[in-house]
């Protein structure tokens, strides 16, 4: 057999898999508190240029990012974030990312890793046309740019993640008795130490939990105060296994797995973070036609119907003995001790209860599209 | 990390144990300890013939499917069908109970192709 190595270079980053078992470190974060180093992440700055805030610029940062993003940031109180798509013309999607309000005019954007480099020069092509055509239609999003300043602050950061269900006392042992945690997707600075950090009520697990960023010189300090702090909560560090199988039972998507350039939210069943009464944004008119006339494909959650060996990114999809898509992601998830994913189909067949099976090594097994999400946390 | 002396190895982490006219072939603790939390094994079928370094079983952990080869030429007799209960024997027991399958060889000299302890431990350093 052929081993891997336990580390991996991810997106330029050298990123541990595991630190001691999958199924453990998913446990921890299920039952306890587990912890990941979330470093590698992109940080952009979007702010309104100072001069813009008094003169014509009023929520030009806004404008911008309503322009380049497919939620709904006119939503967005200061202090909270939301879910949302960067497209490109067509649609396709070339990264999600959570954007939060951080003051009146300013927004910060956390990309993913493998992306933060396109993203940043996808932003900045759109931005750096606005100052050389300086067209005075207010509506321009050209225009807008202007008044708004666009900076990659990727390298200043450190980030990790806490989550699990001993999140808040992990916190409060952190930070203090007295601070209080911010509600679900809020952002706060907190703070720790002689610095400030910003904390925000997010994850990528379906647990209770909090990202916290932080000058990338704290990294190492701030990795080791929580593992220290949290050991009388049962904490574990976690790897990228870990938190790939955590998402995936909550059907969390994975960019370049079941996100792509070429497939669109609406696609992907995550038209919810799509505001399409949004006069314009990059993308928007592609996705009003799929909307028309209706995906060709949709991503489905799938359970295998029989203990068998587990589903794998790229395994064919048939229904019938006629194929009708392709696995993005799977594994065997160590919540329910079953084979589950998500996968690709024909639209046709993109329905809760549908019987597909999945070709493992030249031989089909069955299984069923399911409601999102694959796992849920039973009743305490 | 256990290398038992007694037994033969392969550069692909398989360990082999030569049993008169067979050999039981399993993977090695240091191959199980890399893997972790084995989930499903794919055990190959009775009477299947094989030549050297032929993939003939696949262990598959959380993360990724692994390929098993076949150390010899020779005919699959055995297959540990407690595996496909019990996988997690292949990493508590990776000598014992969590051998894979057994093999009629062709040819006894084969086996001289093989590392012993002390080769593989170099090995894996």
């Amino acid at each position: 057999m052929r081993l891997g190595a336990k580390m991996v270079p991810f997106a330029g980053w050298l990123m541990p898999v595991q630190y001691t078992s999958i199924v453990e470190e998913h446990q921890a974060v299920r039952n306890n508190v587990g912890v990941f180093d979330i470093s590698h992440m992109g940080q952009f700055v979007v702010a309104a240029t100072p001069t813009s805030q008094t003169v014509d610029g009023e929520g030009a940062a806004a404008t911008w990012l309503n322009s380049m993003l497919t939620n709904n940031v006119d939503k967005l109180d200061i202090g909270t974030g939301q879910y949302t798509f960067l497209l490109n013309d067509r649609g396709g999607i070339i990264d999600d990312l959570i954007v939060y309000r951080i003051d009146e005019q300013k927004y910060l954007l956390v990309v993913n890793a493998a992306r933060a480099d396109e993203d940043f020069a996808w932003l900045q092509d759109h931005f750096k046309g606005g100052h050389a055509s300086g067209l005075p239609d207010s509506r321009d999003r050209m225009r807008d740019a202007c008044a708004t300043m666009l900076i990659n602050r990727s390298a200043d950061f450190g980030a990790v993640a806490v989550q699990g269900p001993h999140t808040m006392a992990l916190f409060h042992a952190l930070f203090g008795k007295d601070i209080e945690l911010p509600a679900r997707n809020h952002i706060l600075d907190v703070p720790f130490n002689t610095t400030n950090v910003s904390v925000a009520r997010t994850g990528y697990t379906g647990e209770d939990g909090i990202e916290v960023f932080f000058p990338a010189n704290d990294a190492v300090k701030f990795w080791n105060a929580t593992l220290e702090r949290g050991k009388p909560l049962g904490i574990k560090p976690c790897g990228l296994g870990a938190r790939d199988t955590l998402r995936l039972e909550m059907c969390y998507p994975l960019n370049g797995s079941d996100l792509s350039p070429e497939r669109n939210p609406i696609e992907a069943g995550l038209g919810f973070f799509v505001d399409l009464a949004k006069a314009d944004f990059v993308g928007r008119d592609a996705l009003l036609k799929t909307k028309e006339v209706g995906p060709r494909e949709k991503l489905v959650p799938f359970r295998m119907k029989e203990k068998g060996p587990p589903p794998r990114p790229h395994y064919a999809v048939f229904r019938n003995g006629e194929r009708i898509g392709e696995v993005t992601s799977g594994t065997l998830s160590p919540s329910l001790n079953w084979g589950i994913g998500m996968a690709y189909v024909s639209s046709a067949h993109a329905k809760i209860g549908a019987e597909i099976d999945i070709e493992i090594r030249a031989q089909k097994f069955p299984a069923t599209v399911e409601k999102k999400p694959l796992y849920r946390k039973p009743a305490s | 990390m256990t290398i038992p002396d007694d037994l033969l190895y392969t550069e692909s982490h398989e360990w082999i144990k030569h049993e008169g006219d067979n050999i039981r072939v399993g993977i090695t603790d240091h191959a199980q300890s890399e893997l972790t939390d084995v989930v499903y094994v794919e055990l190959p079928k009775l009477e299947r013939q094989v030549n050297v370094k032929e993939p003939i079983a696949v262990v598959e952990s959380v993360k990724a499917a692994s390929d098993i080869y076949a150390p010899v030429k020779g005919t699959v007799v055995e297959a540990n069908k407690a595996l496909e209960a019990d996988p997690g024997l292949i990493n508590r027991e990776p000598y014992a109970q969590g051998w894979i399958f057994v093999l009629k060889i062709e040819n006894p000299d084969d086996l001289k192709n093989l590392k012993d302890a002390s080769a593989y431990k170099k090995q894996i350093g």
